[in-house]
């Protein structure tokens, strides 16, 4: 009987009800529970921050936002009317002035790209938006197709005018599935109020546009291999130049540029391009949604201007590093991105200041690692990641990766050599510039920077023999 | 047999584009939707159609990781653990979906109702951990809540 009491207790309570059908407790449990679905559901994109400045998230929010009755009633389309009235070169001109810089991660301007399409070609001329997302630590163009899939529509048919193409194709990660219908039914209904199609708004500018699906491969979102994606092969890289805006897709002049890219050139047109350079920093024109993950508070993704400081990103709009913990390294722009020790924070967020100190602002995924984070650990999730998505063209990338992952995988479980850093610095320098596309520069760079900001931590895996924040989670738990 | 829907689906995506070969992916994709993996038939099919040979349809899907040859369990399970992941706990639900369900990276469990997967970044970072079951995301994800869920198919599908 001297039991009884503890059976009420808190720590017993679910034991009571150990008599009822499993179902019963189950849906007790459920409402309980708030296992999620789908971003739509999720407050992290509405929740926001003081600190936001919105311009391409300014429709987030507003209900059914998605159709394009409430885009309309939003300045929806004014843009693309204004650009027909100011001809291809005003635009690509604007676009060009606006200080916008490619948000995929290279940070390009498009208008310039643009510029370099020829004016008359024999084959037709292509804009391809690119939304495989795939960069770990990028979620941005997730919600900006999810929550106003018109804003990317109207600015892939402002492209398209710019560069007198007449056909556009949205290539979407195969994971994305749920965007792509959101993304198809606003297409039908720009069809049908005469946004695409034959003779534009009266102009008689013709442009057809449809979604298309990849399947599972990061590879293709780095541009010559997506246009082979996209013509039915492998996604392989092509050899540059030609470059595509001479030679793309189906061999015609093609442009590719990010969601994001593409979302801000409606806002560009209908707004200047001096309002738009004013909201960033010199040569860093308007915002920018940065991804912040990892070990911070308030998760999510955030519109701030270009140029914020990374600190206050951390601290203020992030909430800080999560438990109140301190903080050990950032990834500044998605994983390819050289990492930052808690020293280097103080930086500016525009592609110009964050490579100065050696990083890159890359796709806008902002990874914080908190001090309990093993480097090693990190820089071999990193690698194992490259050498699954390399696609084995390029043999500096296909070989490197793979063999820095083993490496690292020995090393992070205790059986490291004492030359291995080293082994691994000389493969990572073999595989920079020395490949058709960027992946296996973006797989050396962060690993570059660990092996050389966190080497401490590769020399206590050695005089251990294990890994010593490993252990202490494991007495931890 | 393919469905006619699915037939019809092939004859709209391939209109879409100046060459027919653009179409390979998203017609096996949907197939695969349908039918739960690529088959010979839709193999053939698909090659018929694009007008190109079958290798080059089979081609096609060794490259891509989302395309399978064998059926999956009705719902597959792909749990991240890509950086984002991986420091939010991560491994922790991957570890857990494999005692829950008795089953491995790439296994199905005998009565066919899941499969389970590693893979890469899903995209959904700032929900981290999180997974995908077939095409729904799932996010901040605990042992707990992965219970539920699976739990939750369950009772589904026996419904």
């Amino acid at each position: 009987m001297g039991v009884a009491p503890s059976l009420f207790g808190f720590s017993h309570f679910p034991f009571a009800f150990c008599h009822l059908p499993f179902e019963i407790l189950f849906s007790l449990f459920l409402d309980s529970m708030s296992v999620k679905k789908r971003m739509s559901d999720y407050q992290y994109y509405l929740k926001g921050s003081p600190l936001e400045v919105k311009v391409l998230t300014r429709r987030f929010g507003i209900p059914n936002s998605t159709s394009i009755d409430v885009y309309l009633q939003h300045d929806g389309y004014k843009a693309l009317k204004k650009a027909f009235e100011m001809g291809p070169e005003a635009v690509i001109n604007e676009v060009k002035n606006s200080g916008l810089r490619g948000r995929g991660g290279a940070g390009f301007n498009p208008g310039m790209k643009w510029s370099f399409v020829p004016k008359q070609s024999a084959r037709p001329k292509y804009v391809v938006c690119n939304a495989d997302e795939s960069e770990p630590g990028t979620c941005k163009d997730r919600p900006l197709m999810e929550y106003d899939p018109h804003q990317m529509i109207e600015g892939i048919i402002i492209a398209g005018f710019a560069i007198g193409s007449h056909q556009g194709f949205i290539y979407t990660r195969g994971e994305y599935r749920y965007l792509i219908d959101i993304v198809d039914r606003a297409l039908e209904e720009a069809y049908a109020r005469g946004f695409l199609g034959k003779n534009i708004l009266g102009t008689g500018f013709d442009f057809e546009l449809c979604t298309h699906t990849g399947a599972g491969a990061y590879e293709c979102g780095e541009e010559t291999a997506l246009l082979n994606s996209l013509e039915g092969l492998r996604g392989y890289p092509r050899i540059k130049p030609p470059f595509p805006a001479i030679v793309g897709l189906y061999e015609g002049p093609t442009i590719i540029n990010n969601v994001e890219t593409l979302a801000n050139v409606p806002h560009i047109i209908l707004n200047g391009a001096p309002w738009y350079a004013n909201l960033g920093t010199p040569k860093n024109g308007g915002t920018r949604l940065f991804c912040l993950s990892g070990h911070i508070e308030r998760p999510g993704v955030y519109e701030l201007p270009m140029g914020f400081p990374l600190r206050r990103m951390i601290e203020e709009v992030g909430g800080g590093v999560l438990g109140g913990r301190k903080l050990k390294a950032v990834i500044p722009g998605g994983s390819s991105c050289p990492v930052l020790t808690a020293d280097e924070i103080d930086v500016a967020m525009d592609f110009d200041a964050v490579a100065k100190i050696g990083s890159m602002l890359g796709s806008g995924g902002v990874v914080v690692l908190d001090e309990e984070t093993c480097m090693v650990k990190v820089a071999h999730r990193i690698m194992k990641f490259y050498a699954h998505e390399s696609c084995g063209w390029c043999i500096p990338c296909r070989e490197g990766t793979s063999w820095l992952k083993l490496l690292l995988e020995r090393f992070h479980s205790g059986g490291g050599l004492p030359d291995d850093p080293d082994t691994a610095l000389d493969v990572s320098y073999n595989m920079l510039g020395k490949t058709l596309c960027p992946l296996g520069d973006a797989a050396a760079m962060p690993t570059i920077s660990i092996l050389k900001k966190f080497r401490s931590e590769f020399e206590e895996h050695l005089k251990l023999g294990y890994c010593p924040l490993e252990k202490k989670a494991v007495s931890v738990a | 047999m393919l469905s006619q829907a699915l037939l019809k689906k092939f004859e709209q995506v391939i209109a879409r584009y100046p060459l027919k070969r653009s179409a390979i992916v998203p017609c096996l994709l949907f197939a695969q939707d349908e039918i739960g993996f690529i088959s010979d038939e839709v193999i053939e099919e698909v090659a018929r159609r694009v007008e190109v040979r079958p290798i080059e349809v089979i081609e096609d899907i060794g490259y891509y990781s989302m395309l399978h040859r064998k059926p999956l369990g009705k719902y597959n399970l792909q749990v991240c653990t890509n950086v984002s992941c991986m420091v939010r706990g991560g491994e922790e639900i991957l570890e857990h979906c494999k005692k829950r369900l008795g089953i491995g990276h790439k296994e199905t469990t005998p009565d066919g109702l899941f499969s389970l997967e590693e893979v890469e970044c899903l995209g959904a970072c700032c929900g981290a951990p999180a997974m995908q079951v077939n095409y729904d995301f799932y996010e901040d994800l605990t042992p707990a809540k992965v219970d539920a869920l699976l739990e939750r198919l369950r009772v589904g599908n026996r419904e």
